[in-house]
């Protein structure tokens, strides 16, 4: 279900009395309703689902995840033994390096 | 419930104990593939294509239907061996970013030619036309099929204009049919995969089909990309120079690499192992498909080929086809193994595995 | 694509898959309710990596699946009007009805279109004055903001010509009729993002404390299902069962404001039939009366269409012999033994059961002599 992506809003308008807004999804580029996301503004990230944004894209909250992950295994900096490891275990074979 | 008896806790459904429902019972509705009159999946190069040729066109035609699995038939006339397709296009919009009708009707018919090492002389030219087409239209692909021939090296030979009433077709359909000669000692065929062999894949993927999504009526959007429409007869000639035992040659088209891989996989008996991280998907490309919820690998493509060479030869093959035009992002991406034959097997970015079956039909922007 | 790319990175994953190790002790049933998210842990591999003992169970959240089998047949019968015009999503076109699907109808001369946003539906209405335009409006609470606002416009600008058929689906009455199940094997809950950006996370703690199960708000890309299992775990080991979200950067605790206000003046809450599933009360949305202008159940008088279900995956084609299990879309993807859909995968003797692990057997094998 829901398959919702984030992209940035590069260009607002309205539209019968509207907000709408031209947003860009890492090069492709959508119309998509803002009226649910009255608060974000030129340059912001929303994420859309059907033409529609549906959240505005806390941008500082999506950094502090990727910081908490990479903290996760500051210990463990062989991280691909241990993925070879947990791929071992489930069967498959090892990811191969190239 | 009356809408003046509403307010806000109706909205939020809450937990009902007498609703209980049993996950391990649950089933999911399969698409229907056995349709009594012919829908748009028969098309689309998937699985309801290969149906349709196998349960109706090869029953149909008896003995008189001597089929060959390429892209391309070889027949022998006279001591030569001569190779012989056709291909239709019903590509709408007309127009599109990178090309037209026009380009893919001589850049595809050649491109079946190669693929069995052939090299391409003579394309006939076929055309159904809708009552009310612009001539000016009209005019814009018949001078791109001119320059495409001219590129390619191939002559439009013979050629036919039908006209439906408005409302009976779409535009401009075309067809072409070709020929080429095939040298002796030119063995390609997509039966001719063997467990060790590497795969090879000229370029970016993707970039045909999202080209033309985005001019789609009902799901267009603003992109970059352009349709990779080309011929690859001389890239399969300067491959060929190498001397390499080139054993599969095939342009993933519809149904994009995922048809062909499993393609070639069921016909020459072998699993085909595919590196999702070493295959060469363009940015533009990606995105697109992460909003329609498409995968690139499903994705049609009208410039590139895969070949399968044997391991001992693949760097060789490789650094021929990065010093081509047409293959200068080419790369390794995967190989053939003796297990799982008739089946695709693929390495996701994890490192996990996941099979990648012959999709079923057309491939539909989904929500979900 | 930026915010998207970073949440598959393979050496993070390394790192929260490391965690999952560590933390799991013991085998634990995880559901992860979102088709979305179904969709990513097949596409990525994601069961295989984790430890033997946690069993990944794919929920009831596909929107398209599960819309009723009545619900297909009333708009199959609005699709074949020669005065409609009927739009609707891609992934709905390839799912049957009783006897077609959508593409069928199409392949017969209705005027059926695909659309992205249902918004383009509404255009094409005010394009095409003289016809019905109607859209099919199916999801959960992600999708139904975009069809509200698209009523709630056509009632603004006057486009009478243009009705939704609508079937919502809402996902904590099916967590709740999950747990009230007797044979229930599911211990912790990865709950739909999206869902959760629209309204929010305050649904969930009664259903986590009643049930007595942990479930985490999770999004749709790797890193992020990784760290809704990694939490999921977490709190079962230490026998917690809590409402946690590990999807921050789109999930607000109150959801979208804006977008629930909307919600509440063009939908109310009413019983609905799940496909495959069964009747959940309360579970689903339809206009209210405000709108009621705009169903496509009354303009097209529909509503009398009750088709009772039948063998919704194709297990009784295998049983009698017509198909092979491998021709089924189902098959070694959605369908597996471990998550199946129909009778012939649940039991071991079944006909696609036997044809999938002799292909998974292959498949092993491969890993081991590569």
């Amino acid at each position: 279900m829901c398959l919702a992506v984030p992209g940035k809003v590069v260009r607002l308008r309205e539209e019968d009395g509207t907000r709408m807004a031209e947003v860009d999804f890492g090069g492709a580029l959508k119309d998509v309703c803002l009226q649910y996301v009255p608060e974000v503004s030129l340059g912001e990230y929303v994420i859309v689902h059907v033409g529609f944004a549906i959240q505005k894209l806390d941008e500082a909250s999506a950094r502090e995840t990727l910081a908490n992950f990479e903290e996760l295994g500051l210990l463990e900096e062989e991280f691909g033994d241990q993925l070879a490891q947990a791929a071992r275990q489930a069967g498959v074979e090892e990811p191969r390096q190239r | 419930m009356t809408q003046e008896a509403r307010d806000h806790t109706d909205l939020v459904a809450v937990p009902h104990p007498s609703a209980a429902v049993d996950p391990a019972a649950w089933t999911c509705p399969a698409p229907l593939r056995d349709s009594p009159t012919i829908v748009m999946g028969h098309g689309a190069g998937g699985a309801m294509s290969a149906e349709l040729v196998q349960h109706l066109f090869l029953p149909g035609y008896g003995d008189a239907a001597t089929p060959d699995l390429g892209d391309s038939a070889v027949c022998t006339v006279g001591g030569r061996r001569l190779a012989f397709t056709t291909d239709s296009f019903v590509v709408r919009p007309t127009f599109f970013p990178g090309g037209n009708i026009g380009d893919l009707a001589v850049n595809g018919t050649v491109n079946d030619l190669a693929m069995s090492g052939a090299r391409p002389l003579f394309l006939s030219t076929a055309f159904i036309l809708e009552e009310g087409t612009p001539l000016e239209e009209l005019n814009a692909v018949a001078r791109t099929m001119g320059e495409a021939a001219g590129r390619a090296g191939v002559q439009l030979v013979t050629g036919d204009t039908k006209v439906v009433d408005s409302g009976h077709g779409d535009g401009i359909y075309v067809n072409t049919a070709g020929v080429g000669l095939l040298d002796e000692n030119v063995h390609i065929g997509p039966d001719r995969a063997r467990p060790g062999d590497v795969v090879l894949l000229s370029g970016e993927i993707g970039l045909h089909g999202i080209a033309v999504m985005s001019s789609r009526e009902g799901i267009e959007f603003g992109t970059t990309v352009e349709s990779d429409t080309a011929a690859l007869d001389s890239l399969v000639q300067h491959m060929r120079a190498t001397g390499a035992d080139l054993r599969v040659l095939r342009d993933p088209t519809r149904g994009g690499l995922a048809a062909s891989i499993n393609e070639i996989a069921v016909a020459s008996g072998v699993g085909i192992e595919i590196t999702e991280r070493d295959l060469p998907v363009p940015e533009a490309v990606s995105s697109a498909c992460g909003l329609l919820g498409l995968d690139p690998m499903f994705v049609a493509n009208e410039g590139k080929l895969v070949a399968i060479v044997p391991a001992e030869e693949a760097e060789q093959v490789l650094a021929a086809m990065r010093e081509h035009p047409r293959g200068e992002k080419a790369a390794v991406v995967g190989e053939c193994v003796a297990d799982h034959p008739g089946a695709m097997v693929s390495r996701t970015g994890l490192g996990a595995t996941r099979v990648v079956d012959l999709p079923v039909g057309e491939q539909l922007p989904r929500i979900c | 694509m930026k915010y998207l790319d970073e949440f598959s990175d393979p050496a993070l994953a390394g790192k929260l898959l490391d965690r999952i190790h560590e933390v799991t002790t013991r085998p634990w049933a995880i559901m992860e309710v979102c088709g979305g998210q179904t969709h990513s842990i097949i596409r990525h591999g994601i069961d295989q990596l984790l430890p033997d003992g946690i069993e990944m169970i794919h929920g009831p959240g596909c929107p398209v699946c599960v819309t009723p089998l009545d619900m297909i047949d009333r708009a199959l019968e609005i699709a074949a009007r020669e005065d409609v015009i009927f739009c609707s999503f891609g992934d709905m076109l390839r799912v049957p009805g009783s006897e077609r699907d959508l593409f069928r109808v199409k392949s017969e001369g209705a005027d059926v279109r695909l659309v992205y946003s249902p918004l383009d539906a509404l255009k094409i209405a005010r394009q095409n004055p003289d016809r019905q335009v109607v859209f099919f409006g199916v999801g959960f609470e992600t999708t139904a903001p975009a069809n509200a606002m698209t009523v709630y416009q056509a009632q603004r600008l006057g486009v009478e010509n243009f009705s939704l058929l609508v079937s919502h689906v809402l996902v904590p009455p099916a967590v709740a009729a999950i747990m009230e199940s007797s044979t229930c094997r599911v211990q912790g809950f990865l709950a739909a993002g999206h869902v959760c950006s629209v309204m929010g996370t305050r649904e969930y703690p009664p259903l986590a404390e009643r049930y007595e199960v942990p479930i985490v708000v999770t999004g749709f890309e790797p890193l992020d299902i990784l760290d809704g299992l990694r939490q999921t775990v977490t709190q079962l080991e230490a026998g917690r069962s809590e409402v946690e979200n590990a999807y921050p950067r789109a999930v607000a605790e109150h959801g979208n404001p804006a977008a629930r206000q909307m919600l509440e003046d063009v939908f109310e809450v009413t019983d609905r039939s799940w496909r495959g599933i069964g009747m959940i009360p309360r579970s689903g949305w339809r206009l209210s009366g405000k709108y009621r202008a705009f169903d496509a159940e009354y303009r097209f008088d529909v509503g009398g269409i009750n088709t009772e279900e039948s063998s919704v995956c194709r297990s009784g084609e295998v049983l009698q012999g017509l198909i092979k299990p491998n021709e089924c879309a189902a098959f070694g993807t959605l369908c597996t033994p471990r998550n199946p859909l129909g009778a012939t995968m649940v039991s071991s003797e079944g006909a696609c059961a036997a044809y999938y692990q002799y292909r998974r057997l292959d498949l092993a094998g491969s890993g081991a002599t590569s």
